[in-house]
């Protein structure tokens, strides 16, 4: 089978995209890339941070969830929709509780890295200071609810990948939390440390028990290079 | 647990056939057949249901209706909103403290009573409006409370809960438990004679295509307020391949400021079923389904009678009107108490029994909408449109208008005006004419138009004309007189969408808290000029950001008053440069006072 290929433009650069790809899906493959948070390769995409919005055919519109098309314009590098990723990586920090100098995942961040990338000195907003507690009741596994940032996708890889449905939300509005499947403890679960939902977790919610700083911080992945520049470095082989 | 209540949890599953998507339903009688939802409540039903428990509690912990936690077998809810408050809402809230000796959100140490306030119950022309058991109570004042919560005491063994959906025969009992009709002006579509079917038996002497160019040639729009072109959504849905098609009724009427559909399914349901029927046979369908807001639970005996009768007339069932073939019928869906079922994908999820989460799109509902296939979503005064469009034709409902806004509009009026109510207007009367009609003030300082959704209108656009192409609007009109505070109003409604927000995306989630500090600190006094213009920022990121139309809208009643009252803003304005969330001394207060000495002024 021959798959339909066809273009659409970002930031006035044309790029190939095929059947079935979205927007951001076809701009990693490019070598384009548009920051993102919640979005995860391996999951299906879910749009809870709308960190990824582009200005689609001149809507904005989070670019994990809408399907690329033939003749698309679409803006991403740009100083306002930078400044509003900006505010909403600012958001995140304010509603939980995000001590980055003392973080077991700093350097290794996702939050952390665009906060940096996008140019976040510290926030503007003030600080919500929610009291959330610490369940370290699996024994591999711990859950820093201080550190959720409700981006889903522990929710969607226990529910997709490890069939099992651990995670699920709580609430709602700035209430909401992520919820564990059983008498609200983790150790109740058939959640393994071997799972899916056990490694894709952006921040420092999820950790794995015993093997924090086997890579000493300054030696991390975003302490070495700027969050997306894996992705763009595609895009210097190609035009090479 | 005991067996006893799993036994119970399971029959009350098995009444809606263990399908996971009535997951409302039982989710609503299990909440009345025990007051809350347990965490054992929850497991039964996952076991029942064979999901996870978690799926359970994601989603009952999602609506406001619905608790994880017992709380009190009377349940008092007043409702909260600019015009309760207005018409003396505090003061009715501290009589019932006083008269239960709690504090609005407490439930009293026996679980007798819970008081608590809640968002706008669609009674924003007979404020102060509450909640009780379920029943709705309009114009209330401190006298009348004894006497309710007398009742309340009397009414029912104390060892059952009250029914639910509450009764009229129960309602009749209850002290101010009475909704007054909210019709003031009825124009061409409400009034003449109503023969039920009329549309319905004009429709049936067409093929199904030619009744939607018949609705697209009306020019007829959706009036909850987006005003997408009814006959465009029909074909789209049509034409969408699918088992089934869906013909669901927006009735989650939750737009502080309207009471149209309300009013509307209390005063004329025949229309609405009329109009839901042919859209049925229009879009080749054979289910059509009322997503009725938690609130207006005291319609849903009167609507199932009518709905009763219509089957026995031959207007629902099989061969509708002798038609062969022609089978359909109509479901209510109660929902539970979420701002945010109002949008369309959202109504779909929780019509699925999941929290009501907004979809993204691509695909729309026309494609794929409940349970995937493809889904016609209207308001209620969309489908009473249609059914009068069928009975009197395109051209006739095409006359009234403007252009690019056919027919009339039903505007909610409530406020400082001398007759709130539901006026039918054309569409391209100016908001002066209507403001004439209800006998608002000559000096109304401003109206709020569409809701906390829409926007502050100043004077100095009252000349400006009610239509699609100029002031849109879902028909909410809140009229504010001199007396009121533009600002107050306006934390009122970031307080509002505080509440309301789904929390699914970022921007909506944390931005509308944020906002709503932000207001709190330029109104108490606090906020510098560059404050302001942060606050002012945000908001425009919180609109530019969010997934859907709650968030997207959720930062109007700021943008909207800074652009047209800036004035107001000024005259809060402290001159320093910066100036802190919170004033030191009130920061050290609580030690001041442990100390027993003031610092010193240096």
């Amino acid at each position: 089978m021959v798959t339909e290929t066809f273009q659409f433009t970002i930031d006035g650069i044309e790029i190939d995209a095929i059947e079935g790809q979205s927007v951001i899906e076809a701009c990693d493959a490019a070598g384009i890339y548009i920051p993102r948070l919640c979005h995860h390769p391996d999951l299906e995409p879910s749009g809870n941070c709308r960190v990824c919005t582009c200005k689609i055919n001149g809507r904005n519109s989070a670019a994990c969830v809408t399907p690329a098309a033939h003749g698309m314009s679409i803006e991403n590098n740009t100083p306002q929709l930078n400044n509003d990723r900006r505010m909403i990586i600012e958001m995140l920090f304010v509603e939980g509780n995000h001590p980055c100098p003392y973080c077991v995942a700093s350097g290794d961040c996702e939050l952390q890295a665009l906060g940096y990338r996008l140019g976040m000195v510290a926030p503007t907003q003030p600080y919500q200071w929610p009291g959330r507690k610490i369940d370290a009741s699996h024994p591999d596994i711990y859950l820093d609810h201080d550190r959720c940032i409700l981006c889903s996708r522990c929710i969607r890889a226990s529910r997709m990948e490890d069939g099992k449905t651990v995670f699920g939300f709580e609430g709602r509005g700035i209430a909401m939390r992520l919820n564990v499947d059983a008498d609200g403890r983790l150790g109740d679960t058939q959640m393994a440390a071997v799972d899916k939902a056990a490694s894709v977790c952006p921040v420092a919610c999820i950790v794995i028990k015993r093997d924090s700083y086997t890579i000493p911080n300054g030696s991390r992945r975003f302490d070495k290079a700027l969050i997306g520049s894996d992705i763009e470095a595609k895009r210097g082989q190609r035009k090479s | 647990m005991n067996t006893n209540h799993t036994g119970t949890i399971n029959s009350i599953v098995e009444e809606f056939q263990a399908d996971r998507s009535r997951l409302m339903d039982i989710a609503l009688a299990v909440q009345h057949r025990f007051g809350h939802i347990s965490r054992e409540s929850a497991k039964a039903i996952s076991v029942k249901l064979g999901i996870h428990p978690v799926e359970i509690e994601d989603m009952v912990s999602f609506y406001a209706f619905l608790d994880q936690e017992p709380r009190g077998r009377n349940r008092i809810r007043l409702s909260n909103t600019p015009i309760s408050l207005m018409n003396g809402a505090r003061d009715v809230a501290r009589a019932f403290e006083d008269a239960l000796d709690l504090k609005l959100g407490e439930t009293s140490s026996d679980f007798e009573f819970t008081l608590e306030w809640t968002s706008d119950v669609g009674m924003a022309d007979q404020e102060p409006a509450a909640l009780i058991n379920d029943m709705i109570l309009t114009g209330l004042t401190p006298k009348d409370v004894p006497g309710i919560v007398a009742a309340l005491r009397s009414l029912d063994d104390k060892n059952s809960l009250p029914p639910f959906p509450p009764k009229a025969a129960h309602a009749a009992l209850m002290p101010k438990a009475i909704v007054h009709p909210s019709l003031i002006q009825a124009g061409p579509l409400l009034s003449g004679p109503l023969d039920p079917a009329a549309g319905i038996k004009a429709a049936l002497s067409m093929m199904p295509e030619k009744v939607i160019e018949e609705v697209t040639a009306s020019k007829l729009r959706g009036r909850g307020g987006a005003g997408f072109p009814t006959g465009m959504k029909w074909r789209l849905t049509r034409k969408s391949a699918g088992e089934e098609h869906y013909v669901l009724c927006n009735a989650d009427e939750g737009e502080p400021g309207t009471f149209k559909d309300r009013m509307l399914l209390a005063e004329f349901p025949d229309l609405v079923f009329d109009g839901m029927t042919i859209a049925g046979y229009a879009l080749g369908s054979k289910q059509g389904i009322i997503y009725l807001r938690g609130e207006y639970a005291y319609l849903w005996e009167p609507l199932q009678a009518a709905l009763r009768t219509r089957r026995n007339q031959g207007l629902l069932g099989t061969h509708i009107c002798g038609h062969p073939g022609f089978d359909f019928d109509i479901r209510i869906q109660l929902g539970a108490g979420a701002y945010i079922c109002g949008e369309e994908s959202a109504l779909i999820e929780s019509l699925e029994g999941k929290r009501g989460a907004p979809r993204d799109r691509p695909p729309f509902p026309t494609e794929h909408g409940y349970l995937q296939e493809p889904s016609a979503v209207d308001n209620v005064e969309t489908y009473v449109c249609a059914a009068r469009i069928m009975e009197k034709g395109a051209a006739w409902f095409a006359g009234y208008g403007t252009k690019q806004s056919a027919g009339t509009k039903l505007m909610c009026v409530s406020g400082d005006c001398a007759r709130p109510g539901v006026y039918e207007v054309p569409f391209g009367i100016t908001l002066n004419e209507l403001l004439d009609m209800c006998g608002a003030p000559p000096d109304t300082a401003y109206v709020q138009m569409s809701g906390p959704s829409g926007q502050a209108v100043a004077p100095k656009d009252f000349g400006r004309r009610i239509a699609y192409e100029d002031l849109s609007t879902g028909g909410s009109t809140m009229i504010f007189g001199q007396q009121r505070d533009v600002l107050d109003v306006a934390l009122q409604f970031a307080n509002f969408f505080v509440d309301e927000s789904c929390g699914w995306c970022t921007p909506c989630r944390v931005g509308t808290t944020l906002l709503k500090q932000g207001m709190e600190k330029i109104i108490h006094g606090r906020a510098s000029l560059a404050d302001v213009s942060a606050t002012e920022a945000l908001a425009n990121t919180v609109a530019r950001m969010s997934r859907c139309g709650l968030g997207q809208t959720a930062p109007n009643p700021i943008l909207t008053t800074m652009r047209n009252f800036p004035e107001a803003y000024e005259a809060r304005v402290v001159p320093e440069s910066f100036s802190p969330l919170t004033a030191l001394d009130d920061a050290l207060r609580e030690a001041i006072e442990v100390q027993g000495r003031e610092p010193v002024e240096v």
